[in-house]
Order: structure tokens, then sequence, then C-alpha cells
């Protein structure tokens, strides 16, 4: 069996050609792969192998995806600036993740079914980060990236925290007051099974929101009733509105909380890094539907790529004001055309 | 008169489903006995989803259900259906529009001896301030096992109330249940009774008193609180001109503060209202506190009375 556990890590590096940005904790692998039956066993890490390099053979196309990256940046801040209001912080901290899932990871439909059905769905349990939900599922082509300018504006769909009611293509269930979506997304992992739809759920959470008593009551459901077709990423910028997590309520060890919980917990070390995000999201599929579900404590930096709102909490909810938005833009070039 | 209880009513009609409607999902939190749902669950061991203790993620569940065509029936007490989980039905349920069904055993004070904890009187105005929830409190077994079965077909989020105890079962059992329609139960002339849940059995048997005092009172069921029947209350009031509402609720919130504002704004007329008054409710057996609240016979009469001495 270590022999096989090797060969898996080794395949994982030798492949890799950037500083491997994820681990899981081996004790936990080992009991998990421990679990299974020898045959069982022998066929995960041979497909784990295999779709390893079937990744490799088709790499994402990293500098393309960097493209929409800095498109989307400029999209966030532009939003957020023309109404004096929004969250950039978080919207530029999960730019990569995001960027990542609807361009390169998930298996999905942009002419918009609310049923979903052999699609992937993903469910934004931290609302306020809507800026870039919008801007990635405008520029994937859900709507019109011209409607992005109506963020935050009187009779737009694109309200301050995602909603269903105003029918906006993409989005699924409406979010913002915090701590649901992981039970949104049980509901909507269940109905898969029922339908006998093997495509995957995702979600994003802050790490503040986990605060939320109901993540917990999720958290347990999830892992007790084997719901092993959901991948939750938590946003672990370890800042909320008040200040950092430590100094509003410390979380202590996420990790061990979620394993403790019956989770399988990956750690990504570089959630800025779009190769490392896909990778790590790639890693989290292959170890799906084994009898457990999987949490991604995704390491970001809040407001990343522009320079004045990194490491601080400030810019959790705050506007620029248009010269600090002309510097935001300097930082990011204009790739696939402003809004 | 044979006695049954609503939420029996309530567990049949969840039967029928399981039998009828392969889309329907139920889940529980904790109370699966108690909310009757046993036989769905051993029928459809698939279909049911034991949470827990655990209403908020409960909630959340079902609302997620709803993407792939899953019809959600959630089951737990009215306290725990409502007050304790407002903010996910708001979010998740009533402003994402899903097509969750939110069944609620052992509404008001007839939950009995457990007392105020769990003996919820403001679910009704809870419910129906939320856009475009439909609320509705059947009177007895063979209503609520109807109303159970019609929500099933209808496509959006709707609270679904009923209680503990037996109470006479008299509505007839191939009643076909509409949504939002009132129903005629006894035809008077001097006073219309407008009720709902337990209390409409109890104005049948005012309507009895009454009659031998010489006063005709007409009886009309508004199982369904929102959407209200607004044109057979209208046409009611017309003729009788004057009104008694009678409701195991809060009078703040309930029916009676819905067909007082429809009256106040399109017929104004004298108006008593049966319900609880801005007060918990306590320890007792259910017909002690109906009684001591003054949700019984004795009371409506009495708010009769009263309204026809105001016209």
């Amino acid at each position: 069996m270590n022999f096989w556990f090797i060969l898996f890590q080794d395949k994982r590096t030798e492949h890799k050609n950037y500083q491997t940005p994820t681990k899981i904790s081996v004790n936990k692998s080992l009991n998990f792969y421990q679990q299974s039956n020898i045959s069982n066993l022998i066929s995960q890490i041979y497909n784990t192998i295999f779709a390893k390099n079937y990744t490799i053979n088709i790499m994402p196309d990293i500098s393309k995806l960097n493209d929409v990256v800095s498109q989307v940046r400029r999209d966030i801040v532009r939003m957020v600036h023309a109404n004096s209001s929004g969250h950039p912080g978080g919207s530029l901290g999960c730019t990569e993740f995001l960027t990542a899932l609807y361009f390169e990871v998930m298996n999905h439909n942009t002419k918009f079914s609310m049923d979903a059905k052999g699609e992937d769905v993903f469910f934004l349990s931290n609302g306020h980060i809507s800026p870039v939900f919008y801007s990635v599922l405008a520029r994937a082509g859900y709507f019109d990236v011209a409607e992005l300018s109506t963020f935050r504006k009187l009779n737009s769909r694109l309200q301050g925290h995602p909603t269903t009611h105003e029918g906006l293509e993409g989005v699924r269930m409406a979010s913002g007051s915090l701590g649901q979506g992981l039970s949104n997304a049980i509901g909507a992992a269940l109905t898969k099974k029922l339908n006998k739809d093997d495509s995957m759920v995702y979600t994003l959470h802050g790490d503040g929101e986990l605060q939320e008593g109901q993540c917990w009551e999720a958290f347990m459901y999830a892992a007790g009733k084997k719901v092993d077709n959901l991948i939750a990423t938590i946003d672990y910028n370890q800042k909320q509105i008040d200040g950092s997590l430590d100094e509003v309520l410390p979380m202590g060890n996420l990790t061990a909380k979620l394993e403790a919980f019956d989770w399988i917990v990956l750690e990504e070390f570089q959630g800025n890094n779009i190769e490392a995000v896909i990778n790590t999201l790639g890693r989290a599929k292959e170890l799906a539907g084994n009898g457990k579900p999987v949490a991604i404590i995704m390491h970001t930096e809040m407001g990343n790529g522009v320079d004045y709102m990194m490491g601080t909490h400030k810019w959790h909810g705050s506007a620029p004001n248009d010269e600090q938005l002309a510097d935001a833009l300097a930082q990011n070039p204009e790739t696939l055309g402003d809004y | 008169m044979e006695k049954k209880d609503t939420r029996s009513g309530f567990g049949a009609g969840l039967t029928v489903l399981g039998r009828t409607n392969p889309n329907v999902v139920a889940l529980c939190a904790d109370l699966t006995g108690s909310l009757k749902m046993n036989e769905f669950q051993n029928e459809n061991p698939e279909r049911f989803f034991q949470i827990g203790i655990a209403e908020a993620n409960m909630m959340g569940i079902a609302a997620g259900m709803t993407i792939g065509g899953k019809i959600p029936f959630t089951g737990t007490f009215a306290n725990f259906s409502t007050s304790r989980v407002y903010d996910q039905i708001r979010q998740s349920i009533a402003y994402s529009g899903k097509n969750v069904k939110i069944c609620a055993s052992h509404a008001g004070v007839t939950l009995g001896e457990d007392g105020a904890t769990h003996q919820v009187l403001e679910d009704i105005g809870m419910m129906k301030m939320l856009p475009h929830m439909v609320v509705i409190n059947p009177c007895d077994y063979n209503q609520t096992k109807a109303a159970t079965i019609a929500i099933a077909n209808h496509e959006g989020s709707v609270y679904l109330r009923f209680g503990r105890p037996a109470v006479p079962n008299f509505t007839p059992a191939d009643q076909n249940f509409i949504i939002g329609k009132a129903l005629h139960l006894q035809e008077g002339t001097d006073v219309t009774i407008f009720a709902t849940g337990h209390l409409v059995w109890e104005s049948l048997e005012a309507a009895k008193t009454l009659a031998e005092a010489g006063i005709s009172a007409e009886v009309i069921n508004i199982h369904t609180i929102k959407p209200l029947d607004s044109k057979a209350i209208l046409s009611a009031v017309s003729k009788t001109k004057c009104v008694v509402t009678a409701e195991e609720h809060m009078l703040n919130g309930g029916l009676g503060d819905s067909i007082a504002q429809l009256l106040s704004r399109e017929n104004p007329t004298p108006i008593e209202m049966v319900g609880v008054n801005d007060t918990f409710g306590e320890s007792g057996t259910p017909m002690q506190l109906l009684e001591k609240y003054g949700l019984d016979a004795k009371a409506i009469v009495a708010a009769a009375i009263k309204a026809v001495a105001r016209k």
C-alpha cells in the first residue's frame, strides 16, 4: 500500500512545474485508503494517476485563464466603484477560484437551466462577493457583459447579493444572509443522487462565515450521510468585516475541525495561483465519490491583484474612489474588453 | 362524531403522495413519529431524509433539493418550522422561489402539556408576511389529508399548519381541496363566522347555540389564509353585515387581522375576533387551554352576540 501511495505522490510532483502548494494529511489519506478494499484501492490510485496524466495531456492554457482573471478584476473594481458600494476585497481574493471553476473545472452549460440535470452546479454561500460571481458568469457567457454596468442599481438583475428572484442566468439560490449555502448544496447533491446524475456540486464559503452555526449542522450532515458528490471550498483569507479572524472570533484549526467532522480536507496554500487551484480542485474531484464530502481550505489574499487592497481587511466592503480605481486598473490590463 | 388528529391527516396524505408522485421527497428533524411520517418513510426509504435535530439545515437542504425537480415536504413542530428557521425560509425558500412544502404540526395551544416553548401562536403571521408564501391551516383529518395532496400540485412555497389533538373529523373524505377557496359550512343571515383550523368545529358548535338564541350564524371555513378568498368574504359580509373571526393563533398577524384589513379597505363592518391576545400559552390539556385562552364555542358565541349588537 505504501508503494502505491508513494507512486501516487511521485506522479503528482513529477508533473507539476510550479511549487507544489497543496498538502493532504498523510495519516488521513492512509486512513481513508485503509478503509477501502484492496481492489478499490488499486483502482482508485490507477484512476488517480490516469486522470493526472490525462490532465497533463490537455493542460489548461494558464495564460488565457490569467487573461480572464485580469479582466474579472477590472470588472470587479469598476462595478464597485460605479456604485461606491459592494465588496471588492473578497471578490478579488476569489477571482482565480471562480475563474478556475467556470473556465476549466466545471462541466456546465451557459444556456441556463435551473434544474441543472447532467451539469455540475456551484453555490456561492458568501453572497457578498457577488461582483466576482457576476463578472465570471457574464465572461463565461451566461448573460451579456454589458449588464455588469447595472450592478446594485435600481431595476437591475444584479442585486447587491445574488438572487434567483430577478431571473439572472447562472444563479440558483439567493445568498447573502450567511451560513446557508452548504445546506443548499447538500440538497442539490442529494437530488443528483436520486436522479442518478453523477455531476458534482461545488460551494464557496467565507472563513468568517463558518461562525454561523448552520454551517456545522451541514458539515455534520454531509459526512454523516455520505454526501460525497460535494466539494466545499473555504476562502481562508483570515479576515472579516471587523478585523482578522483572530480579533473577531478565533476559528482554531479549521483543517482539524473539518477532519474531526469526517470530511476529507485538502489545504491549498496558493489560492491566488490559478494553476494550483485547478490542480487542487482536480484532486478534490478524484477524492470525491468515496463516501465522504471533500473540503478545500483555500488560503487567499483579500484584495489580491490590487496592491493597496492587499494585507488589510479595510477593503472587505469599501469601494475605491476615482484615483484608486485608476490605480487598480493600471495594475490589471484590459484583456477581453471592458463592459 | 369520529375524532382524529390533523397530523395523521398529513401523514395519510404524504403516504398517498409517496405512492403517486415520484418527485415527492420528505425531510424530518427527529420527529418522524410525531409528524406521522413513518408510513412514507417505510414505503420510500430512498426518498425520506432524516436530518437530525437541525431545522435550519433541513430548510436549506429542502431548498437545494428542488434543483433537479424534487418536491420536498419538511416535517417538524410548527415552532421549529417557522420562528426557529425564519431567515432560512425567507432567503433559501421564499426569496429564492423554491417549491418547498413546510409542514408544521403541534401548532397553537392544543399542543398542550409541553407548554409555551412549543406552542407557537405567531406562525401564521410570520409566514403570511413572506411574499408569495401560501398559508394553509386545515380544520380536520380529512381536510388536512386533502390539503397535503393538493399542495404537491401547487408550484411554489407553501406553509401547511396542523395540530396534535384528536378533533372531530367532519368534512367529507372525498373533498376536493382547492387552495384559496373558502368553504361554506353553514348558511346564516345574522352574522358570519370565519374560522380556521381547530376552531372551525368550535364555530359549528357555536352556531348551534346561537340558533337556540335566535341568531342565524353563517359559518365559513377559511382554510387558506393566504391567498385570502376576498370574494367569498366580501360576498358573505354584504349579506350578514357583521363578522366574527376564530383561530388558534395570536390576534396580531392571524386570520382576523387579514380579514380586518380586507374589510376596512373594502367594506367597513363590525368585527369581533376570537384568538390569543398578546400572551404566551402554558401547560395544560388541549381542552383546558382552549377554554382558558377563550378559543372555544363559548367564546365564539359571546363574540357573535357582541358583533350582532354592533350592527
